[in-house]
């Protein structure tokens, strides 16, 4: 009795962070936002026809079919991938897990602005530019959630399979997909809230044709200050979010089970040598095209090429209130200081999940649900006074950043956790292990590549992260994004040659610090 | 687990302290600075060069910071929604077609500027709340070699653009969305008048305009004038100023500019600064104000802004004089009847032109 309640009492503890972190930095200022947008003279103006309007329904069903088709064409472009960079041992093979993370750090008006020069025009401003856009924005998810978890996936089943008979396509369907279902789940959720509340991608590829809740809800409180249906509109999309995250909680819980023991990958031989090479070629052609495309524009100067644009980022400019490698900086410590305050939180956060506090799951996904400009007139609204007078404070970048982060983190860390293999943990303590020794030597390095993943994603999140940075960052600390979105918005080639250097150095960072922190966390043990 | 869970304990409590000293800095770094700092709240587009800046921090002992939150209507939006407590204390960029919308939502303090002396005549301030600052003019813009290589006129008025041979070269922006397309669709009304303006915009569609969200998507990347961009589309709406803008960010040194603004049809945008009601420092935003009306920071206008004076007698620089307008008689709707009409129109666009 006394051990329950003492176990009870360290699982509310953990639970506490996270819960008053996202009390704090998202609960508060999206009250005080609702709370303006539908509370008048005292009362609640509750706006049923906002809901039952004909624009309404349509918006919705927009965004979720095509969130939908965009899920399902990411997984089936992400899995091979996953497959060919988890099982196996090549050359090259961290450079290539690096680069697929780049597309994800991205401006999306960069990207959407990439996807515009390489489609045919026919195709251009269509639903399938957005689907496209979407597969390439959330591969990495895929990848990285699903990587993680398939290389720690137990081979004995498949060598099994394998022995009875089974050739390696039924093997994938009747023994691996099953045994990753848990991490399939868990991002294909991410993936769809990502395109469910796409704003970017929509905006740029979408043209005026097409609109989502999140397009939608900036275009009613940014454009036409009509909170009330704005907020309308955000609760609908909040919902929305929380449903997704509750099933797809259900279906992960139901699915999961799978024990882990971990396989070194191993090298491909034969027929397997062939696939890997022709998924990783395939996978990279089309992951490389849009990031090639910038490249080659980074360098174009006037008729021929060269590094002036990179060159200028040392100049001032009319642009920016700092010189344009300033923002670098920026970036890169607010991106740190966001993947510590993600890590910090999210681990507790992942490891209360676990512990079954399923409540908590579907509050840390929220974020991801809420409209940026919502949340940044929130913040306005709540943190005006002392002691959280941060509205002109540089620290609520990297706050901010953490809470868009923060989902990344716990989605990565759930399925190993969970998958975590207790036996081996008593077997230790069985043979004499101390509690030291377990943790050193069981939990750490089956939560290594799980904790590099998720440091790798909270980073690259926050690097790329612009719909509520921009509403936040002060003008004279701007980051790379949102320099990019300045020199965008200014006549001249001198401008589009800045962003477009600074869109590459992005690209630069994200593929670094992905290999670097594989590079540390991982050290794979020969065999 | 309960392992697990103490390192995660430790790692949480490191994290959390990390974050509480963070925020500590950032509040602390704060306080220090507000007696001595003036905030102006503005759009994207505010730029001011660094010698200036200085003369005004030098001259008033201030420190100017400079807090931008999106285009002209995103940024009355922001003050709106914190009028009372306002972020900063000088708001700038409150354009026409906004202007009503600042005055009803009673946002700023009455101020009268000595240095009102010196404007124009045409700039003169409609309200004691708001101080001119300076103009813009909304036009079409021409990719010149694009004519000139297939021996074709460009077009000279806006009832040109309905023409045959203009067939698919237009590209606008969204007035719903877009302050340069929303002074263009204005700039139709002003000139055709109601109802007729509406025909116009169906002959426009019939003759197959592009309409896109923002102006850097229309310029940068539809319009086949600017420089490094993929667009296809000779004609664009922008700026009488942006043939100039072309010439200075050049990647070389050019004698002319490779687009040409057209006289016939600018819309002109004056824009407005105001103290903020509730601002911390009241007299730093009026020494704000005054600095900006001063000869310095109106002869900076256009190099960093790309929009003209509205002080009398100051010189613009050579690369505008020579590559860009000075529209002599631009089209102009009165603040009170754009802003009772604007949701109509745009609507009514919508349908028209979108649907």
């Amino acid at each position: 009795m006394d051990r329950d309640r003492r176990a009870l009492a360290a699982g509310a503890a953990i639970a506490a962070l996270p819960l008053t972190y996202l009390a704090v930095f998202f609960g508060w200022p999206l009250v005080a936002i609702l709370k303006r947008s539908l509370v008048v003279d005292g009362t609640l103006d509750l706006p049923l026809d906002v809901l039952t309007r004909g624009s309404t329904r349509e918006i919705a069903w927009f965004t979720l079919w095509q969130a939908t088709a965009s899920t399902a064409l990411t997984l089936a472009a992400g899995l091979p991938l996953a497959w060919a960079l988890s099982r196996f041992r090549f050359r090259g093979r961290s450079v290539v897990e690096a680069l697929v993370l780049v597309p994800f750090v991205l401006p999306t008006v960069v990207v959407g602005t990439a996807f515009l020069a390489l489609l045919p025009d026919r195709l251009e401003r269509s639903v399938w530019a957005i689907l496209l856009a979407h597969v390439f924005f959330n591969v990495a998810v895929v990848v990285r959630v699903v990587g993680a978890f398939w290389s720690g996936l137990d081979s004995r089943l498949w060598d099994a399979a394998a022995t009875l008979g089974a050739s390696p396509l039924e093997r994938h369907r009747a023994v691996t997909l099953p045994l990753l279902a848990p991490a399939l789940a868990s991002a294909a959720s991410i993936v769809f809230l990502f395109c469910f509340t796409s704003f970017g991608v929509i905006v740029v590829l979408g043209g005026v044709r097409y609109a989502t809740l999140e397009t939608e809800i900036y275009n009613q409180a940014a454009r036409l200050f009509d909170l009330r249906t704005a907020a309308t509109l955000a609760l609908i999309q909040l919902a929305a979010v929380a449903l997704t995250v509750l099933v797809s909680g259900r279906l992960e819980r139901r699915l999961g089970g799978a024990r882990r023991t971990g396989r070194p990958a191993l090298r491909p031989s034969g027929r397997e040598r062939l696939a890997v090479a022709a998924v990783v070629g395939a996978g990279l052609g089309l992951l490389a095209l849009p990031p090639a495309a910038l490249v080659v524009r980074s360098l174009r100067v006037g008729d021929g090429y060269g590094l002036d644009h990179f060159r200028t980022l040392a100049e001032e400019t009319p642009a920016l209130l700092v010189v344009p490698w300033h923002a670098i900086v920026n970036s890169l410590l607010f991106a740190s200081w966001a993947t510590a305050i993600a890590l910090a939180v999210g681990i507790p956060a992942a490891v209360a999940v676990v512990q079954r506090r399923r409540g908590l799951d579907v509050l840390l996904m929220l974020p991801l649900g809420a409209s940026a400009v919502m949340l940044g007139y929130g913040y306005l609204l709540a943190f005006d006074d002392p002691p959280l007078d941060l509205r002109s404070s540089p620290a609520i970048v990297p706050l901010v950043q953490a809470l868009v982060a923060l989902p990344f983190v716990v989605r990565s860390l759930v399925p190993p956790l969970r998958a975590a293999d207790v036996r081996l943990r008593e077997a230790a303590a069985v043979l004499g292990a101390t509690r030291g020794q377990i943790r050193r030597e069981i939990d750490l390095p089956l939560l290594a590549r799980p904790l590099a993943v998720a440091a790798g994603l909270a980073f690259a999140v926050s690097l790329g992260e612009f719909g509520a940075t921009v509403f936040v960052a002060r003008a004279d600390r701007p980051t790379v994004p949102v320099a990019i979105f300045r020199f965008l918005s200014r006549p001249g080639a001198e401008n589009v040659g800045a962003a477009m250097a600074l869109c590459v150095v992005l690209m630069g960072l994200v593929a670094a610090v992905a290999l670097v922190s594989e590079r540390a966390l991982v050290r794979e043990r020969p065999r | 687990m309960r392992a697990l869970a103490t390192v995660c304990c430790k790692v949480a409590a490191a994290g959390l302290l990390a974050s509480a000293t963070l925020i500590a800095a950032g509040c602390g770094g704060d306080s220090e600075k507000t007696p001595r700092e003036v905030v102006l709240l503005t759009h994207d587009s505010f730029a001011v060069s660094k010698p200036v800046r200085r003369a005004f921090e030098r001259e008033t002992g201030l420190k100017l910071r400079v807090l931008q939150a999106g285009d002209a209507n995103e940024t009355l939006n922001r003050a709106l929604l914190t009028a009372g407590d306002p972020q900063g204390d000088v708001i700038f960029g409150i354009d026409d077609s906004v202007l009503s919308r600042a005055l009803d939502g009673d946002l700023l303090e009455e101020y009268r500027s000595d240095e009102l002396e010196s404007v124009a005549p045409d700039f003169s301030s409609p309200d004691p709340h708001v101080t001119p600052i300076d103009h813009g003019e909304v036009c079409l813009n021409v990719d010149r070699a694009w004519f000139e290589t297939r021996k074709l006129a460009p077009p000279t008025d806006l009832a040109d653009l309905i023409l045959h041979r203009h067939r698919n070269l237009l590209v606008v922006e969204n007035p719903a969305t877009s302050s340069p397309g929303l002074a263009f669709l204005l700039s139709t009304i002003a000139a055709f008048g109601e109802p007729r303006w509406e025909g116009f915009w169906r002959g426009l569609r019939a003759n197959g305009v592009l309409v896109v969200d923002g102006w850097e998507e229309a310029y940068t990347q539809q319009f086949s004038g600017a420089a490094g961009s993929p667009g296809k589309r000779p004609i664009v709406v922008s700026y009488a100023t942006s043939p100039a803008a072309e010439v200075i960010f050049a990647s070389k040194p050019l004698t002319q500019a490779p687009t040409a603004a057209i006289e016939d049809g600018c819309y002109r945008q004056v824009e407005y600064a105001g103290i903020l009601r509730g601002a911390a420092h009241q007299e730093g935003a009026r020494k704000l104000i005054d600095f900006m009306l001063s000869e310095r920071f109106q002869a900076d206008v256009p190099g960093s802004m790309f929009v003209y004076p509205v002080r009398k007698g100051v010189p613009l620089p050579a690369a505008f004089t020579k590559h860009a307008i000075v529209p002599a008689a631009p089209l102009q709707l009165p603040a009170a009847e754009v802003d009772a009409n604007r949701d109509r129109w745009v609507a009514r666009w919508t349908e028209i032109v979108v649907r």
